[in-house]
């Protein structure tokens, strides 16, 4: 087999794992591609309405001013950012978690070429996914606007081609800088924070200028528009590229592939090596040697501490748990504005703090009771399962409580009635996502945590809407309390389906 | 160290899947004896064994753990009993002593007595230079001694194994063996499944044969050879001599 042939081969090779995994992460088991790729369509056919909402007023742009091309740069960086922090993911996939590597080292092929076209691959399905998720949004400004609105899929190419290129950079680097044992909990930190940051960011911004939530307030201000370059900077060429400028687009493609070239010709020699080390050194975790007396305690008790030894130590828990202490940040400080000044604002706290807490409780629910490692142990082990069941679900609100009781309890001194009812809202949203995975529950491994979404879509759906909902009632419950009752009602009976479809009934 | 009391008793025992895995199984294993459970892949071994452990529940039957009746009171026959299964299940976040602390927690054993056991136990395994590492990074080998060490950790009274040996190199099989007939000398139970012939010939009492989830052959090594009407021939003649006639039957 000549090289080329051999590099497409890779490729096709490479391809296909890539689909088969995104086809497993959307149907969860084999058999169903045909019923994934209907709910795919029907998915983002439907999303071209929240699309038409949010950005249907800029289909008729034609020579945009400083605060429309603010407002186009900044949610390209934003697109561009979560990209970013996707991409990061998927590189530190590809060192951590393919299993094919040492076959790929140890065969005669060239390392650099091969890859060079998992690079490529990496890039691939990063825009693939960005353009699938951005064509209701281009078809909105396409319908809306014309035909010269096409040319954003070539900036959403540029946005996919360059992010997958500062990934790669990133994650090498850090594996220089801190070592292969460290750069996996690092990158998915860095991930996390990058994917949200920027949105925090602008809403920090606007609490401390503005005292409201809406990002948008500090990007179409006076002062962003001051402090703006002007409007033939290169700042402003992805927005114009994709409002129609032809040149500058082909400007930005070729940069975007001449910087993905640039990393896989700089990168791909060396990431043998990287991998290599990856290997050699992942493995050797030590803790300092400690008194060998055991810990006593009840049997529930070593449960919970083994769940929180375990919580402590899981680097996906670590930084889901970061992303959502960070989107608790803006709340937080504008809970802090309002001591000094009346803000009305500060109802929009109570739903955020219930809708991070039933999103973290359906993730620490899904690792302390599906994620068993040792089911076998547990099983066989002395005590009756409503017990270790109980221990577990203790964990995740104890977890749960540990983390938002500080802010419930800052909520107190601006308004006590709203901390009780964000307090029952948390309680309620975190019971409901535990009662949720209980439910539904399927054994599986901690490190099967990526594709807990697959095991039962119903599940994951459900999960979204009780904690959507419980949000929804306790806002509803501190400015309208009858509509409350209506909301909490609804979401009552989501929760009660849910239990009645579920396979654990009775 | 025998008693009068079976280590385990089952009866009639019945498991169906597409078809039947184990089909009215009826086996004693005395109090104190190293007993064998032999069979080719899918004779319903496991199953059985899983049943007995409490991982799975038979269709049918009877499980009597040192007089405890394992279906109608599952805790105090797991109080008593304990399994390691052919793919060591721990956690990789986990050090050899955190994991064992835990085992202990979890069987209720004085924290005082079971640190120093529990320390004891993982250097007797060879694993001296790794108590304070975590597991994520050990040989098959390790992790399948680490599981060992978590079994023994609450001295239990029968010890059920599920290819104890798969993946161990020869000094670590070594210590696992000599770890296990210390166990049956001071009085514990074990009960065994293995591919490795030599393994049971030299190791156990008894041996029991299993083809397609029922009992085609037990006794000691001596009274298999005569029930096979050789008394020169291997264990491994006998054991294809059982199966493939057992296999013809069916």
């Amino acid at each position: 087999m000549s090289s080329a042939a051999a590099l497409t081969w890779f490729a096709r090779h490479e391809i296909r794992l890539a689909w088969r995994e995104w086809l497993a992460m959307v149907t969860g088991s084999r058999g169903r591609r045909k019923r994934a790729i209907i709910a795919l369509i029907a998915f983002v056919a439907i999303m071209h309405l929240p699309a038409y909402a949010v950005i249907g007023r800029f289909a008729d742009l034609q020579a945009p001013g400083k605060p429309e091309l603010i407002v186009i740069t900044a949610t390209i960086f934003l697109a561009w950012a979560l990209m970013l922090s996707q991409a990061i993911e998927s590189v530190t996939r590809v060192f951590y978690a393919r299993a094919d590597l040492d076959l790929i080292m140890s065969s005669p092929a060239n390392l650099a070429n091969v890859f060079s076209v998992r690079i490529a691959a990496i890039a691939l399905s990063v825009t693939g996914m960005a353009l699938v998720l951005s064509t209701p949004f281009v078809d909105v400004l396409v319908i809306g606007g014309g035909i010269r609105w096409f040319s954003a899929f070539g900036v959403v190419v540029v946005i996919g081609l360059s992010a997958a290129a500062v990934a790669i950079a990133i994650t090498v680097a850090l594996f220089r800088l801190i070592g292969p044992s460290r750069t996996r909990l690092v990158a998915q930190i860095v991930a996390a924070v990058i994917g949200a940051g920027f949105v925090i960011a602008l809403q920090v911004a606007a609490i401390f200028s503005y005292g409201t939530l809406s990002r948008f307030t500090v990007l179409t201000s006076d002062a962003a528009a001051a402090y703006a370059p002007a409007l033939d900077s290169p700042l402003w060429w992805p927005a114009r590229a994709a409002i129609g400028d032809s040149m500058v687009l082909s400007w930005l493609l070729a940069g975007g592939l001449m910087l993905l070239g640039a990393v896989m010709a700089t990168f791909s020699p060396k990431f043998a090596d990287t991998v290599v080390s990856v290997a050699a050194t992942t493995r050797t975790v030590r803790r300092g040697p400690r008194a060998t007396a055991f810990r006593g305690g009840s049997r529930q008790q070593a449960l919970r501490a083994k769940e929180f030894l375990l919580l402590r130590r899981d680097p996906w828990l670590l930084s889901q748990s970061l992303m959502q202490l960070l989107y608790l940040v803006p709340p937080a400080l504008l809970l802090w504005r309002s001591f000094s000044e009346s803000s009305t604002a500060i109802v929009l706290i109570t739903p955020v703090i219930v809708m991070a807490a039933g999103q973290l409780a359906g993730g620490l629910a899904w690792l302390t009771i599906s994620g068993e490692d040792a089911a076998d142990l547990v099983a066989t082990a002395p005590l009756p399962p409503s017990r270790v069941i109980r221990a577990k679900v203790e964990v995740v609100l104890i977890s749960i409580g540990v983390i938002f009781a500080p802010l419930t309890a800052a909520l107190a001194f601006a308004s006590v009635t709203q901390a009780i009812v964000t307090a029952l809202g948390i309680i309620v949203a975190t019971v409901s996502a535990a009662a949720i995975q209980l439910w539904f529950r399927v054994q599986a491994k901690r490190s099967q945590f990526r594709r807990r979404q697959t095991s039962s879509r119903l599940a994951t759906f459900a999960e979204a809407f009780c904690s959507i909902g419980w949000a929804a009632t306790t806002a509803l419950a501190v400015t309208i309390p009858i509509a409350a009752v209506i909301s909490g009602t609804m979401t009552a009976a989501i929760l009660a389906a849910t239990w009645k479809i579920s396979p654990r009934r009775g | 160290m025998k008693s009068d009391v079976s280590a385990l008793e089952v009866r009639g025992l019945t498991k169906r899947f597409d078809r039947p895995a184990v089909d009215a199984l009826d086996l004693t294993v005395r109090t104190g004896e190293f007993y064998a459970l032999l069979g080719p892949n899918g004779a319903g071994k496991t199953t059985t064994l899983r049943m007995v452990a409490g991982l799975l529940k038979p269709d049918a039957g009877s499980v009597s753990i040192l007089g405890v009746d394992a279906l109608a009171d599952p805790v105090a026959a797991k109080q008593i009993m304990a399994w390691v299964s052919d793919e060591p299940m721990i956690y990789d976040k986990l050090t050899p002593l955190e994991y064992l602390e835990f085992v202990a927690g979890l069987w209720g054993i004085a924290s005082a007595a079971s640190g120093t056991s529990a320390h004891k136990l993982l250097v007797s395994l060879g694993l001296e230079t790794h108590l304070h590492e975590r597991c994520e990074g050990f040989s098959k080998g390790m992790r399948q001694k680490v599981a060992l060490a978590g079994a023994l950790v609450h001295d239990p009274r029968l010890i059920i194994l599920d290819e104890p040996l798969t993946g161990l190199d020869a000094l670590s099989a070594r210590h696992v063996k000599g770890l296990l007939q210390e166990r049956v000398r001071s009085g514990c139970t074990v009960i065994m499944t293995t591919h490795i012939l030599e393994v049971a010939e030299r190791m156990a009492d008894r041996i029991g044969v299993i083809a397609a989830g029922r009992l085609v052959a037990e006794g000691t090594l001596t009274e298999l050879r005569q029930q096979n009407g050789r008394g020169d021939t291997s264990l491994e003649d006998m054991f294809i001599a059982l199966v493939d006639t057992d296999a013809a039957a069916a």
